[in-house]
């Protein structure tokens, strides 16, 4: 110890005429750029997907409803609800939000004497920081999730462009699982779908590698898990919360990936289908497409006696005879029918009702009927020249190629359209074509321009790769034809095809005018449907809709009660919806058949 | 001093291994208790002593006031909801958690880290050792008497959390470090103003050494209390500072390097004293490491690149079955996770190793004995214990 040990301390009395550290004004401070604040949610951008509650760890937020959000396709209509007494400010809510709508102001004084205000919805409550623009964001160049989807292997064009081999080539284990690890179960795809499929949970399995899991989640909803799988027109995938950070996820490959990996002879086992209660009740189903087939599987598992009838040789109905083979190879349907077969549904092909049967005697025969016939009737432009022998209907055209029947090919063929009908049309004229010719010369010409054409992007990427032209936003004007030959389409520009109402109601720009030169004219504008059977012969008559569709309740009950319909004729446009409407209608037909007891 | 030893001899009584007799009923002892609620003692725990007169003849150190049950919580929640959790284990030092996890799982999932996430990492762990530093210098001076110093550190601590906030968004609990990487680069500007903030840590520093070890209260308080032999410290698993100071030179950093300390250029500091006194004097030393050591990392990293690799879903991440020890080197020496997992989204067992367990724990026990109920609070902090990280 020394005299130096005294004094030195002394040396701290300095800091005395030291200007202070303190601020002086805490509550003028504002929190750094990148300060994790108080919570801002764009309530726009917000769609209500709820992966923020998801991460949270200290469940600080609750999604509710908040008045002003209206719940539509893609949008929940919930808002993320924070509770300031449960968070810790970690953000990660903000780093996994997939639309980026949620973030965090530099702001963090907040002062109130009423605790239950730090319950909050951001974004639905005027707070002073809402508009801030510094606090936290999440930094780029990184992501808790992959964003991007997992290719999909398929056919090279040159490869594909002259046979009905299938392109999509479909995953395999590892890339379904990497796929499927992309969901955030938000849940909105099952919302949308229209026959609400447990997709986040059949996703689930996939990613657990429990095939068995996936295919009873799968037949829980839709019995036709092969068709979904490669032609569905998968709305979930429009909603997916993860298109907002790239692609959206391949819900519909998955399903594939999941209806392949099971074979057939395992289906009774996994789907627990023997040992039904069985019931003496009999049901009669026109039709075995999609809608008819769906009702067929829901009636038969109840322990119904059911009996399908089809007017055509083959089960499937338009996804036989409507889609190419390329994009669903008839072997896979075949699957799909083969075990809603072992169920013990009876089908009787070649059989058209109204024709062969009626529906009166149907209606003695069995206790209920339900009736999904399709619109198979294409629809022409009505143009001058349209009754010219080498004018073809689409759908006429797609049942003969299914039928293995030989169709008319010109060398030079346009095809009317802008449809998914008049994409599968054009392909497989294309591929007749090329298989004939060696070459393709074929334009495909739709009223949408390219942006709202109704065929899948997909279709239209890969309708070009097999050089088909398309040639959007032109209307048909009238079809050229010299003595008896015809010589091609004359079109004129269109310039909308919707009214501000959203009616189809196509304006043209007459000094606009275009002549696609061709042999064979192919026209894929819709199908209209032939529902003769349901008005002849029956006692009473059927109620219908102003847009002269046969009126049905919820259940897909029609006026006459013991009369089902449901699929296209009441207004369905996809596969999916006729599977929809098929297992409501067989709810309903249980319901219908046992109110007695 | 020799008064006392006058009556050593004597009183108490010496068991044959040379523990104290002590008998409650002969009204000679008195039983203190000295927590959990006492500002002498880092945080909530307890220390029971067994007072004569002044000195203590026994203590038992008492834990469990805290306990939150941190590695239980974990296994209920996914690798990813953990790193909110265990920042609060150490919470001064909270990035230490961080790291020891995220490198854990990443290891466990085979996950490489970017370079510029490494750099980051160890600026990240670097700057929370002196913002650590700077806290406990407060309380050891504050234990003896000195608050001034405690005035001053904290100051320039709280220029040092200022640094962590326009860096990662938090001040306390950075969460910056997740599985994968880093949460963001450096910002604008910021090395200019780290390097005005090191300045005033330096300018502060040169006060504190003047009034803490020129100074003839603390020298004679702190000199010769709870010195550490060295055959101890693999007895007692002493680590960090406290080991550095009896003379071993442990230092993960340079035992078994991690991040990038080995592109450091440092020496382990070590002393022989090993009292309360060279404890502090070393820590002091660290401080002024730990400056240096991040002007050299501010001047060698990468600015830019990629700071987080590509992670799969974090919602549903699964690691597959292991279990590993990552260790790293905080302030109290080596700060270590042992993860198990189990193929399944959440870890099956994590057991955290806080260094203050055997220092607070076991290490106090005996070093409080034979001295001075006063010096007790200067003791402890002296070993530099954090009460949150012995209950996880």
């Amino acid at each position: 110890m020394s005299f130096k040990d005294v004094l030195s301390p002394f040396l701290a009395w300095k800091n005395l005429v030291k200007q202070p550290g303190t601020i002086k004004k805490p509550l003028e401070r504002e929190g750094a750029d990148r300060y994790r604040g108080f919570h801002q949610n764009d309530m726009k951008k917000c769609i209500g997907c709820g992966t923020c509650e998801a991460i949270c760890q200290n469940a600080a937020i609750d999604m509710v409803p908040v008045e002003g959000q209206e719940t539509t396709d893609g949008d929940s209509g919930l808002r993320p609800m924070i509770d300031y007494g449960r968070c810790c400010w970690c953000a990660l809510c903000v780093d996994i939000c997939p639309t980026g709508s949620l973030t965090m102001s530099n702001e963090f004084k907040w002062i109130d004497s009423d605790p239950d205000v730090f319950r909050f919805v951001p974004g639905a409550e005027d707070k002073s920081w809402d508009k801030d623009e510094k606090g936290y964001r999440k930094p780029d160049n990184y992501e808790l999730y992959p964003t991007g989807r997992v290719h999909m292997e398929e056919l090279k064009p040159e490869d594909r462009d002259k046979s009905f081999i299938e392109i999509v080539k479909g995953y395999s284990k590892e890339q379904a699982i990497k796929e499927a690890d992309r969901c955030v179960e938000c849940g909105l795809c099952i919302a949308t779908c229209p026959a609400h499929m447990g997709i986040p949970q059949y996703i689930a399995a996939v990613r657990n590698d429990n095939m068995e899991e996936g295919l009873r989640i799968l037949y829980e909803t839709n019995p036709l898990p092969e068709i979904c799988g490669r032609v569905c027109t998968h709305n979930c995938e429009t909603v997916c919360a993860m298109q907002y950070k790239g692609d959206p996820l391949s819900i519909r490959w998955l399903k594939r990936y999941i209806a392949d990996q099971v074979p057939i002879e395992k289906y009774k086992e996994i789907l627990g289908a023997d040992g039904f209660e069985q019931q003496d009740k009999k049901v009669a189903i026109i039709g075995a497409g999609p809608g008819g087939l769906s009702a067929a599987y829901y009636l038969a598992n109840l322990g119904y006696q059911v009996k399908v009838f089809e007017a055509m040789a083959q089960a499937g109905g338009m996804t036989r005879y409507g889609i190419p083979e390329y994009r669903l190879p008839y072997d896979q349907l075949d699957k799909d029918v083969e075990y809603i077969k072992q169920l013990g549904v009876e089908m009787q092909f070649n059989t058209r009702i109204g024709k062969d049967i009626t529906l009166d005697q149907l209606h003695k025969d069995y206790d209920a009927v339900f009736a999904a016939t399709g619109l198979h009737d294409g629809r022409s432009t009505r143009v001058a020249g349209a009754d010219h022998p080498m004018v073809f209907q689409a759908i006429d055209l797609l049942r003969d190629v299914t039928e293995g029947k030989k169709i008319t090919v010109a060398e030079k063929v346009v095809v009317i359209g802008g449809g998914n009908v008049a994409m599968d049309i054009a392909r497989t004229m294309a591929r007749l074509q090329n298989q004939k010719y060696g070459k393709v010369q074929l334009i495909l010409t739709s009223l949408e321009a390219e942006d709202i054409m109704p065929a899948d992007v997909e279709e239209i990427v890969e309708s070009r790769e097999e050089n088909v032209v398309i040639e959007p936003a032109w209307g048909p004007k009238d079809i050229k034809i010299e003595g008896d030959k015809l010589k091609g389409l004359n079109v004129i520009r269109c310039l909308s095809v919707f009214d501000k109402d959203g009616h189809f109601n196509p304006r043209f720009d007459n000094k606009e005018s275009n002549f696609f030169e061709a042999d064979q004219i192919v026209e894929a504008i819709g199908q209209g449907m032939d529902i003769k059977y349901m008005s002849e012969g029956l006692e009473n008559k059927l109620e219908m809709t102003e847009r002269n569709r046969v009126k049905v309740s919820t259940f897909s009950q029609s006026s006459l009660l013991w009369l089902f319909v449901g699929g296209d004729i009441t207004g369905g446009t996809d596969a999916i919806t006729a599977i929809a409407d098929g297992h409501r209608a067989a709810k309903g037909i249980d319901k219908y058949l046992n109110r007695e007891t | 001093m020799t008064d006392t030893n006058k009556y050593r001899d004597k009183f108490p009584a010496k068991n044959p291994d040379g523990t104290n007799i002590i008998d409650l009923e002969s009204h000679k002892f008195v039983k203190v208790w000295q927590g959990p609620q006492h500002p002498g003692i880092t945080g909530n725990m307890a220390l029971e002593l067994i007072l004569q007169g002044d000195e203590v003849m026994s203590c038992k150190t008492h834990v469990g006031y805290l306990h939150r049950g941190f590695e239980k919580l974990m296994e209920r929640r996914k690798f990813i909801q953990c790193f909110p959790l265990v920042c609060r284990i150490a919470v001064p030092e909270p990035d230490f958690n961080e790291y020891c996890f995220a490198a854990s799982v990443e290891e466990l999932a085979g996950i490489e880290i970017p370079e510029t996430a490494k750099w980051m990492r160890t600026l990240i762990l670097e700057m929370s050792r002196l913002t650590s530093f700077l806290m406990w210098i407060g309380g050891q001076s504050g234990a003896f008497g000195l608050g001034i110093v405690g005035q001053w550190s904290n100051l320039i601590r709280d220029y040092m959390l200022d640094r962590f906030e326009e860096l990662t968004g938090g001040r306390i609990y950075r969460m910056f470090i997740l599985p994968g990487g880093v949460r963001g680069l450096l910002p604008d500007g910021f090395e200019g103003r780290m390097e005005e903030t090191l300045k005033s840590v330096e300018t502060a520093m040169n006060d504190i050494e003047r009034t803490m070890f020129s100074n003839s209260i603390f020298k004679r308080r702190a000199v010769g209390l709870g010195v550490i032999d060295p055959a101890w410290v693999d007895q007692y698993g002493i680590v960090g500072p406290n080991a550095r100071a009896a003379g071993v030179p442990k230092d993960v950093r340079k035992d078994y390097p991690y991040l990038k300390y080995p592109e450091l250029d440092f020496d382990v500091i070590t002393a022989t004293e090993s009292d309360a006194y060279t404890r502090t004097y070393l820590r002091a030393k660290e401080i002024r490491l730990s400056v240096d050591l991040i002007r050299q990392l501010l001047a060698k990293m990468p600015k830019d690149g990629e700071f987080m690799a590509k992670m799969p879903n974090m919602l549903h991440w699964k690691i597959p079955k292991g279990e590993t020890y990552v260790r790293a080197e905080c302030t109290r020496g080596e700060y270590g996770y042992y993860t198990v997992t189990d193929g399944s989204g959440y870890p099956r067992r994590v057991n955290v190793r806080g260094p203050s367990y055997t220092h607070a724990v076991a290490l106090m026990e005996k070093l409080a004995i034979d001295c001075n109920i006063a010096d007790t609070a200067g003791l402890m902090t002296s070993l530099h214990t954090y009460p949150p990280e012995i209950e996880r």
